[in-house]
């Protein structure tokens, strides 16, 4: 096992962690206000201070985790569920008019500046986790598109494909059963890295107050209210920043480590 | 005094002992070829005279070059003797070249590296070289990309880079495994010119005993590491002392005996004035696509129980031919017909299963991430009358045994077989459904002698077990001539011979047939005159 991929799965499963022990215990209940605790510095209680109505900090943090994981994995599982399937139709029709309309879709979605296309949606439709879910899932579309049909087509021209058109097999038959599994390490990779980008996404929303809606609590919202009193109790920001770059930087080690273990120079030799 | 001389050479990999005590020398003007089969060592022999070698190799013995020892160099020294002193030709012309730069360039790019000479200096020198293998600058301006020359062209470029500081010692590495019977004698005369015009020592790597006996002054025969015989090309060929020599020159010529051609001939296939057209690109926005013909007009019968040969360079269309037939491809033109019954793109589950292909590749040609039993019955997909259970298993098991594996083998997966044994099990997958036709695509081109020796041991035991038909497509004219009763030569589109194989080999009639024979190096038929002698 490489360094990346182990400090990765570290850092990426202690965040996972915290999200999943947050549905079952938290210190506080996050929620809750306590106005006569308000801005503690981390101590014994509260071990990592309190904000400006006395929620306790590392309470909110574990459910904001909860918020950023979910928001990002499903914005990821839009990409995927999506743009695999697109890209390997394209692959498998190249050339044809459906290839250049899938592809050149995607180079439309491409085209726009995604964040700003997100405010855009989430203003419209109103803020809420699942529209900011939607818009970073939209725009995860088209980079699993690239990718699929990228690395499918030059498996089309193995010859173990053409073994199986010989047996009859129609196009989208050979895309799930030999194109699909031989493509995953690179979905996999490429899903790690939207996954973070997906988090500093999901914060990005929240901090202008478009995405998850009070009270749950998301990292992206409590910098946003910690913006004003940063002078004061500079934890407030600081943990919820840590937070973030934890996760963001966990979750590309990961990716960098699945990239070289999943190398396809290297396949042959492990296989 | 010899030009190179490596003495006990040792290099391990990690763990993993890759060469043993190797010695060998080469003299000024002399020509040696090192030969043996894959995974031999005679590639990682060259390598370490350059070397150009793995991180992880270690290495032990001396490598002596002149009267310098290059395995004390410092990798800085090793630099400047690779191209100035040492140069190389790779197998592989397209990969050896960058696409990005000139051919002008690349060659000037080595006498700029190594010379102190002007840029304008440098280009007329390559100029002089690029002449000297043949693509004058008249005619192959030196502003020319790789993509817009041929293989043998751009094999020419690369000994032009190769040779343009007049090396001492020249290695080739399989310089013509990857280009055309005509293609190869004209690089293999060029090379044996050069040398005995610069005094060049050159270094020849090849798995094909026909070359080695047309070109080396001396031979050296490698087996897993070590050498196992050596000596001047003549008493090589004649003593053949060490088995593994007997073995791979047996293996060379190796004859199969086919059962007799049907006598009444009944037609099978027949193809009828067969088109296929591609489009090329546009020249220009506003332009026409062109149309390039890649079959043309052509048409012959595959009678049952014939085994037909289909021989002609690349690009052909004998590829192109072949996905027709499958229908893999659309033809324009002319129709196909499979036992009186017209065949179209679209193919009902028996016309498929009526016909199956082995592929060139056996590395290329399974799933990997599939096991062997789903693998070979792929062929089954869609058909109603597809055996299932137990019967299913049977059946894999026995096929899988006709061809030399065993029923316990549809458990693996394909990394888990050699070279040769996965083109045993592409074998199975095309026997399963004992098709009426099978397409031999290459099947035998890319594994070693004896390897492929066995292979058509097996495709003719095959001929009696199952009475196969099939079209075997190759640019191995000896193979063919072995396996096959019939055979097409196809040129540019179009079948310009055919006829029995006997026939057609010893008496050609078309010209593009003679210069195709006589382009192929022939081993010289020689039988051993000494004893197997126990080996030293």
């Amino acid at each position: 096992m490489n360094r990346s991929l182990f400090l990765g799965g570290l850092l990426s499963g202690i965040m996972l962690l915290l999200a999943i022990v947050s549905f079952v215990w938290t210190p506080f209940d996050h929620a809750v206000m306590n106005i006569p605790d308000k801005l503690q510095t981390p101590n014994g209680t509260h071990l990592l201070g309190t904000d400006h109505f006395g929620r306790d900090i590392l309470s909110m943090v574990m459910v904001g985790a909860r918020t950023s994981l979910a928001v990002a994995l499903l914005a990821v599982g839009i990409g995927i569920g999506l743009g695999v399937p697109l890209g390997l139709a394209a692959a498998a029709t190249r050339g044809s008019w459906l290839d250049e309309v899938i592809m050149r879709g995607n180079d439309l979605v491409f085209a726009f500046p995604s964040l700003v296309i997100a405010i855009l949606i989430t203003a419209v439709f109103g803020p809420s986790a699942i529209n900011a879910i939607i818009a970073i899932g939209i725009f995860n579309i088209p980079v699993f598109a690239r990718v699929a049909r990228g690395g499918s087509l030059s498996l089309w021209a193995r010859e173990f494909i053409l073994a199986a058109r010989v047996a009859g097999k129609s196009r989208a038959r050979i895309s799930a059963e030999h194109i699909l599994p031989n493509i995953a390490n690179l979905l996999i990779v490429q899903g790690t890295i939207q996954f973070s980008l997906g988090i500093l996404a999901e914060a990005g929303l929240s901090y202008v107050g478009l995405g998850a809606q009070p009270p749950t609590p998301s990292w992206g919202r409590m910098l946003a209210e910690a913006q004003t009193l940063v002078s004061l109790a500079p934890h407030l920001a600081i943990v919820p920043g840590c937070a973030i770059i934890v996760t963001v930087v966990g979750l590309n080690l990961l990716g960098d480590g699945l990239r070289d273990r999943f190398d396809p120079r290297l396949m042959e030799g492990r296989a | 005094m010899s030009l190179l001389d490596i003495s006990n050479l040792s290099l391990s990999i990690g763990a993993l002992p890759i060469l043993r005590d190797v010695t060998l020398s080469i003299a000024a003007g002399e020509i040696l070829a090192v030969t043996g089969e894959s995974g031999s060592g005679k590639s990682m022999t060259a390598f370490s005279v350059m070397r150009l070698l793995p991180q992880a190799a270690k290495i032990q013995g001396a490598i002596y070059l002149e009267d310098e020892d290059l395995c004390a160099l410092s990798e800085v020294e090793m630099c400047q003797r690779r191209g100035r002193d040492i140069g190389m030709v790779f197998q592989e012309p397209m990969t050896a070249l960058n696409p990005v730069m000139t051919i002008g360039a690349q060659v000037m790019e080595t006498i700029l590296l190594h010379t102190d000479t002007s840029a304008a200096d440098a280009q007329a020198e390559a100029a002089r070289v690029l002449t000297r293998v043949g693509l004058p600058p008249e005619r192959f301006p030196m502003d020319r990309y790789p993509h817009e020359l041929s293989g043998g062209q751009r094999q020419r470029v690369v000994i032009a880079m190769a040779i343009a500081l007049r090396p001492k010692l020249l290695i080739a590495d399989e310089p013509t495994t990857a280009l055309d019977v005509t293609t190869q004698a004209q690089i293999l005369d060029l090379l044996r010119d050069l040398v005995r015009e610069y005094g060049m020592g050159l270094m020849i790597i090849t798995h094909d005993l026909a070359v080695v006996a047309d070109l080396a002054d001396r031979i050296v025969v490698m087996r897993k590491g070590e050498v196992v015989e050596r000596g001047p090309t003549l008493s090589v060929l004649t003593h053949q002392r060490h088995p593994y020599t007997r073995m791979l020159f047996e293996a060379s010529a190796h004859k199969v005996t086919l059962p007799a051609a049907p006598e009444a001939p009944a037609p099978l296939l027949e193809v009828r004035n067969a088109v296929r057209d591609y489009t090329t690109p546009r020249k220009g926005w506003l332009g026409k696509p062109g149309r390039f013909r890649a079959v043309n007009n052509v048409s012959f019968t595959l009678h049952k129980g014939e085994r037909l040969g289909l021989v002609g360079e690349s690009g052909c269309g004998k590829s192109t031919l072949t996905r027709a037939i499958l229908g893999l491809e659309e033809l324009q033109g002319g129709e196909l017909l499979l036992n009186g019954q017209p065949l179209s793109q679209q193919r009902s589950p028996a016309q498929r299963q009526a016909m199956q292909v082995v592929f060139q590749d056996p590395y290329g040609s399974f799933n990997p991430r599939h096991r062997v039993e789903r693998l070979v019955t792929e062929p089954f997909h869609l058909s109603p009358d597809a055996p299932t259970g137990r019967a299913r298993q049977e059946l894999v098991g026995q096929v899988l045994e006709d061809v030399g594996l065993s029923a316990a083998d549809a458990q693996k997966y394909p990394h888990q077989f050699s070279g040769g044994q996965r083109q045993r099990i592409a074998i199975a997958r095309a026997l399963i459904t004992r098709p009426e036709l099978i397409i031999f695509d290459e099947a035998v081109s890319a594994l070693d002698v004896s390897v492929r020796a066995r292979t058509l041991d097996l495709i003719a035991d095959l001929c009696t077990a199952y009475g196969l038909t099939y079209l075997f497509i190759s640019h191995d004219l000896s193979v063919v001539r072995e396996v096959c009763d019939r055979v097409l030569v196809m040129q540019k589109g179009e079948i310009v011979e055919q006829g029995p194989v006997e026939k057609v080999f010893t008496a050609p009639k078309h010209a593009y047939t003679q210069t195709l024979l006589a382009a192929a190096p022939v081993l010289p038929d020689i039988t051993p005159t000494e004893p197997l002698e126990a080996p030293a």
